[in-house]
């Protein structure tokens, strides 16, 4: 998941159980979350490399806004 | 009670013409609106009754000076903007410059997800019907809440309170919760700070831009909680909970559990049950920490020391909502037990495998996009091709929109049916005053020369003034109160004689 998060504390839960598994958070647990990801990704990303617009950068930047409430 | 009260959600759309950056938005919005109106509606075409508007008034008790506000808190001057009804009970308006749906009054949290997924059904058309005009080039609508590059505009939500309630409690007992309650309904997003400078994902579209911790304002210094006091009721009864902070969801169990757990947490506070234990020492800072920690690491700071994970937060709140449905609840509201499930679960999961809420959560299903694409493409978070994901995952087109592509694929969990979405377009809830107000406009279109929350008006044939209804009452008006009596008169001269005799 992300690997630029705020603060890495440790958590003072007081269940031991959900110690156990914050242990498990470390470098090897991000990396098994993305091996246990769909084994479709590759079909949705290509399936979304279809529709998505293009010129990524141009499009981006022409999405200009007024704030609102 | 519990999950059951006066409810719904308003949500500005970001709208762009493809091609033309400096296009106008405001003649956009109009476009896509009045496109929509002339569509829907028969000859004549209701408009908005701003009498009872007050958007000036603070739930603390005082009424900003109307030469001190700002002009963009200025709503209730009919600036000849589109502003129409429609026969659901929606309004459908530009705000600002962008298009806004309000959903009719709804009583449970299912409901708001159908009427607020018809509000992106009545934009996806609108759209289609406005760049279909000779010469129009094509609209394209998010359902975001952020350009990256400074600006902002909302997806609010409303609950309607008993006005005994005292509002330093609201403001107690909500604060905590809202600043955490983003690790479940946050919509994610790829761009740090306000302008987006900062490259990075974090968990909500709009946390970088609230400022304060309680104001009556929604367009700059954006608060927390916001005192906005207009209940479009009986003002001695109620007060309307104008909750600004909210991310725009496209999941439907975001959706859900955003108004489910918040209209929990509101019972709580209106039976006063809640212990206070949870207040924050900074809850503005907090609320950007808990959203630029997707890993959920962050650990907040209570006012008595403690550091909790906003998860962990959560669960505190989920553990009085479960005794509070428990011992309240004489007769068991199917609702309320779902909201309670859902909610358990998906907490449960971000806690040891957040990544397992990827077919069900907004910010969770946009992040394991994102993370695919890092990972097959090598990108970093600075490049363009994610800031795109991220923007075209609100796109409201169902062959464009990579939310709606998800769902196509059985990738994204659904609560309700594309039938229940299309019926609400067109047809109000049955159980609030939103009954009344869409069946006159379906009925007699001629004859409703305006509308608002708490009025209908009509022009009736042979009187020189226009003759109205108000609607103070939001649980009045419903199937069962008028539903016969409409299905009898054939005129609206007949219906208001029999309403006005009474």
């Amino acid at each position: 998941m992300a690997r630029d998060g705020g603060q890495q504390h440790k958590s003072p839960r007081k269940q031991s159980e959900s110690d156990e598994s914050h242990e498990a958070e470390g470098s090897d647990a991000v990396a098994e979350r993305k091996e246990r990801l769909d084994d479709d990704v590759d079909a949705i990303l290509d399936e979304i490399d279809e529709v998505l617009e293009e010129n990524a950068e141009e499009f981006v930047r022409g999405f200009v806004q007024k704030g609102g409430q | 009670m519990s999950v059951r009260r006066v409810m719904g959600t308003e949500v500005e759309y970001g709208i762009s013409v493809r091609g033309q950056p400096a296009a106008n938005p405001m003649l956009a919005s109009t476009q896509v609106v009045n496109a929509y109106a002339n569509a829907a509606q028969q000859a004549r075409r209701a408009r908005w009754d701003f009498e009872e508007e007050s958007p000036l008034r603070d739930a603390r008790g005082f009424e900003m000076a109307r030469d001190v506000a700002d002009s963009s808190q200025l709503t209730d001057e009919d600036l000849g903007l589109a502003n129409v009804i429609l026969t659901n009970g929606a309004r459908l308006y530009v705000d600002h410059a962008h298009p806004e749906y309000s959903t009719p009054e709804c009583t449970n949290p299912r409901d708001v997800v159908v009427w607020d997924k018809a509000g992106e059904a009545v934009m996806r058309r609108a759209a289609e019907l406005a760049s279909q005009l000779p010469k129009a080039a094509p609209l394209l609508l998010y359902k975001n809440n952020v350009d990256n590059k400074g600006a902002s505009y909302g997806a609010h939500e409303n609950y309607l309170m008993n006005r005994s309630t005292a509002f330093g409690e609201i403001v107690e007992h909500l604060t905590p919760f809202f600043v955490t309650r983003q690790v479940v309904c946050g919509a994610g997003r790829v761009g740090l700070h306000q302008d987006g400078s900062k490259h990075g994902f974090q968990i909500s579209q709009r946390a970088d831009y609230f400022e304060v911790e309680v104001g009556l304002e929604t367009t700059l210094k954006r608060p927390i909680i916001n005192t906005r006091d207009e209940p479009h009721a009986d003002p001695n009864k109620y007060r309307r909970l104008h909750v600004i902070i909210g991310d725009a969801n496209l999941s439907e169990i975001s959706t859900f559990l955003k108004i489910g757990t918040t209209a929990l947490v509101i019972a709580m506070i209106e039976a006063r049950v809640l212990p206070g234990d949870l207040a924050l020492e900074r809850p503005v800072q907090e609320l950007r920490s808990v959203s630029h920690d997707p890993a959920l690491k962050h650990l907040v700071r209570l006012k008595d020391g403690r550091r909790m994970s906003a998860v962990q937060v959560q669960m505190a709140y989920l553990e009085q909502a479960r005794t509070f449905v428990e011992r309240h609840d004489g007769e068991p509201d199917d609702q309320a037990s779902e909201v309670l499930r859902r909610w358990e679960s998906v907490l449960g999961r971000l806690e040891s495998e957040p990544l397992l809420c990827r077919d069900e959560l907004d910010w969770v299903a946009k992040l394991a996009l994102l993370e695919s694409y890092r990972d097959r493409d090598g990108l970093g978070w600075e490049h363009p091709k994610l800031q795109l994901v991220d923007l075209q995952y609100a796109d409201v087109r169902e062959d464009k929109g990579l939310f709606h592509r998800l769902v196509r694929r059985g990738a994204m969990q659904r609560l309700v049916t594309d039938a229940e979405v299309t019926r609400a377009m067109t047809t109000p809830p049955s159980d609030t005053r939103a009954y009344f107000r869409g069946r006159c406009l379906a009925q007699f279109p001629e004859q409703v020369a305006a509308a608002s929350w708490d009025s209908v008006i009509f022009d009736l044939p042979g009187q020189e003034s226009l003759q109205r209804i108000p609607t103070l009452e939001p649980l009045r008006g419903t199937q069962d109160h008028v539903g016969a009596l409409l299905d009898e008169c054939d005129t609206a001269d007949q219906l208001f004689a029999a309403l006005t005799r009474r």
